[in-house]
């Protein structure tokens, strides 16, 4: 039923009038229903000062959220906190094998990130992927198929959950630090072909100390490419904290010579104006630039990890209460009356049910079919025989 | 002298049999050039027919190459395309592969392969493993080139043959050229390839000049990836080998032809994939086969050709076990007399054939 503004507004003004009335004979009050007209069009928060190194300037302290944005990201983070809470699932169902790294608490990080890039932008990140590859664009069917090893996953089963690609995403990597010389490779490619794309290459706080990422600081630095170097500190590598592993743990400031940010990886709008400050700060002509992430992982390392041998269960339940991305999120919109708790709660449900599809999907697709074994070994190659187990088993690769 | 006596005797007229040989001297244009020459002419004509493409490494701009395999290129390109990198393997080897996922299409100089070991990882499980791993929907179309294997004096840690070690892996295309015919036509296909390329160089072949024919001279002539070429016919035997070696072998034939033996001398010019037919092809004809490689022994090159000899139809056809010259199983030791023993040599080559033919 349609209804202009107008005649809602009026039926409101006849209701209450109605309520006015009976007001004084203690009849229980209808909660009149809200209408979109109700809700705020736009806010603006008060965001974290970014702590800098080699800035003259900061990003912004306020941010404008948009109620359509807010829904957004509210909606987005909610799907990778599911996603994963499935696949953690689906693992101890024995459904899903080998590696698998949850990134709940994080989910800020990846969706403030694309908050503060373009779709034409690109990024590389390690293998705690999940999140980054929903936000590139692929869907919750296609990553859990990958996940459950299905010919349906994004890559049809062959790669796993380190090894999930789309469109200007350069995958989930496998080995620690490998793939930030490949970011900055993505961005000399932006530079060399004259695109204005930036590309932002994330690590954590682990691969931080790796010397290839010095290497590629350097290069980065030297060749101005337009690289935003992302450091997700979520405090520990595999069950090392950052105070075991490294002697500065001011990631922000490793970059030495590059300009560095230090940004509250729980809060989205924080994380999504940094972005876009260090994007802009690229496509300048004047990158790279380092940005650390303060952030935090509610499950351990990897599914095999239950988290708590080097840290403790209070310490994940403070930080549950206090900063969870989502929460923060949410309290902010209902503050300022950008929606209802029955809109969020709506929006939960039809979460929960795009994931149970997605997670009855990636259980019931086949495997990949075994002629499909050797294929894509290379690229636009002419059909190749490869050598199976036995020597005289000659199977077929096509690219 | 002995010609114009037999025109005199013969009365026929001199000239115009002097001019008839001239001709026939000059009508097919070939043309001496080094290997160093061709690979900087396929680089440069590969510049030239694609802006993707471009070079970076240590030296290959203002120094003209640490071994000259660039000269002239950067000034004729500039900074943007021929691009010089501080000494860091495995960062700048990661940037390339990054570029190539991006859109480009690198070059990716290793001073020697030696260096590529600190960049390795960058080399198999970024760039090899990617096409498979994201099945098909990521490309990396990149060629890592540079000197291999053993030179002169340069010992132990600059010395070694990376030719089975890239073999090994799936995902990798490995060349091994041996004339300026091969290096440059090799080259421009790994350039046009939208796969990983290894490309094994050799650093004392640089300077060698090889006839290259007309159509090798084309700015269009590739040479396939993945055949061997037969560079002497023979009956007696088979050699098959890879690199400077390939030279080796056909000193050692033209020795053995004056007794009488002829052998049939196989350039690999692919390590990966090897081209087991043509040499399959060649035991069926002579019934032995002698394998000679630069690299160690164990688990090398000639390993896998016995191997592979031994799984196929080639086998029946050995009238003698295959016999492998490889270099000695120890790290490259210094002095002259020491080296010269440490790496084939044409009498190891000629020993094994007669071995083989029990003579």
């Amino acid at each position: 039923m349609l209804l202009s503004v107008n005649s809602m507004q009026k039926m409101l003004t006849i209701i209450s009038n109605v309520l006015k009335g009976s007001a004084s004979k203690n009849v229980a009050r209808v909660v009149a229903a809200r209408t979109y007209a109700d809700f705020t069009a736009e806010a603006t928060f008060d965001v974290k000062k970014c702590d800098t190194h080699r800035l003259d300037d900061a990003p912004p302290t306020k941010s404008v959220l948009t109620r359509e944005d807010a829904l957004k990201y509210y909606r987005t983070m909610q799907v990778i906190r599911r996603m994963e809470l499935k696949a953690d699932q689906l693992y101890k169902q024995k459904i899903i094998r080998g590696f698998c790294h949850l990134s709940d608490g994080q989910e800020a990080c990846a969706v403030g990130i694309e908050a503060g890039i373009k779709p034409t932008d690109h990024l590389i990140t390690a293998y705690r992927a999940h999140g980054y590859t929903y936000t590139r664009g692929v869907s919750v069917r296609e990553i859990l198929a990958e996940l459950t090893g299905r010919r349906g996953g994004c890559a049809k089963g062959k790669g796993g959950s380190m090894h999930m690609y789309a469109n200007n995403f350069y995958g989930g990597n496998g080995i620690v630090g490998a793939q930030v010389p490949l970011g900055a490779g993505v961005a000399l490619a932006c530079k060399y072909l004259d695109t204005d794309q930036v590309c932002a290459t994330l690590y954590g706080d682990g691969a931080a100390n790796q010397g290839q990422i010095f290497e590629a600081y350097n290069m980065a630095s030297l060749w101005k490419l337009p690289c935003i170097f992302i450091c997700e500190n979520n405090k520990y590598a595999m069950g090392t904290s950052v105070e075991r592993s490294s002697a500065s743990t001011e990631y922000y400031k490793r970059g030495d010579f590059i300009p560095g940010l230090r940004v509250d990886g729980m809060d989205i709008l924080c994380v999504k104006e940094a972005t876009k400050y260090a994007a802009d700060l690229c496509r300048a002509g004047k990158g790279p630039i380092v940005m650390e992430l303060q952030t935090y992982r509610y499950h351990g390392h990897s599914m095999s990890d239950p988290g708590v041998s080097y840290r403790t269960r209070e310490e994940i339940q403070e930080v549950r209460s206090k900063s969870d991305p989502i929460s923060l999120l949410k309290d902010r919109m209902l503050a300022n009356n950008m929606a209802s708790v029955e809109e969020l709660k709506e929006i939960d449900v039809q979460v929960r049910k795009e994931i149970e599809e997605a997670a009855q999907f990636a259980t019931t697709d086949p495997e990949p079919p075994l002629e499909e074994l050797c294929n894509h070994i290379f690229n636009n190659d002419a059909p190749l025989e490869v050598r199976g187990t036995l020597p005289w088993a000659k199977l077929k690769s096509i690219s | 002298m002995a010609l114009l006596k037999s025109c005199v005797r013969s009365g026929r007229n001199v000239f115009a049999v002097i001019l008839r040989r001239e001709l026939h001297k000059t009508a097919p244009a070939l043309v001496q050039v080094t290997v160093r020459d061709a690979l900087t002419q396929a680089m440069d004509e590969e510049l030239e027919r694609d802006e993707r493409v471009f070079l970076l490494g240590e030296e290959v701009a203002q120094y003209d190459g640490a071994y000259k395999v660039s000269r002239g290129l950067w000034k004729k390109y500039g900074d943007k395309r021929i691009i010089d990198t501080p000494i860091t393997e495995m960062g700048f080897a990661g940037i390339a592969v990054g570029s190539a996922m991006a859109g480009l299409r690198p070059i990716c100089e290793f001073m020697t392969f030696n260096f590529s070991m600190q960049a390795i990882d960058q080399i198999i499980n970024s760039a090899a493993k990617t096409s498979y791993m994201s099945a098909g929907l990521q490309s990396v179309p990149i060629v890592f080139r540079g000197p291999n294997g053993h030179s002169a004096g340069v010992a132990a840690q600059h010395s070694q043959c990376f030719a089975a070690w890239y073999g090994h892996c799936p995902g990798l295309k490995v060349l091994s050229p041996w004339s300026a015919e091969d290096a440059k036509g090799l080259l421009k296909a790994a350039i046009r390839d939208d796969n990983p390329v290894v490309f094994l160089e050799n650093e004392l072949l640089y300077g060698v000049a090889f006839e290259v024919s007309e159509e090798a001279q084309s700015k269009d002539f590739v040479v396939p990836i993945g055949k061997a070429k037969v560079e002497r016919q023979g009956t007696r035997i088979t050699l098959v080998s890879h690199s400077r070696y390939v030279g080796h072998c056909l000193d050692a034939a033209a020795v053995l032809a004056k007794e009488g033996i002829e052998c049939e001398v196989i350039n690999l010019r692919s390590i990966r994939p090897l081209d087991m037919e043509t040499i399959e092809s060649s035991v069926a004809k002579t019934n032995h086969l002698v394998t000679v490689e630069g690299g160690w022994p164990q688990f090398g090159v000639g390993a896998e050709i016995c191997a592979r000899i031994m799984e196929g139809p080639a086998f029946n056809y050995l009238d003698a076990p295959v016999i492998r010259v490889t270099g000695v199983d120890i790290p490259m030791p210094y002095a002259k007399i020491l080296e010269d023993n440490s790496v084939p040599q044409i009498k190891d080559i000629i020993i094994s054939v007669k071995k083989s033919l029990n003579i």
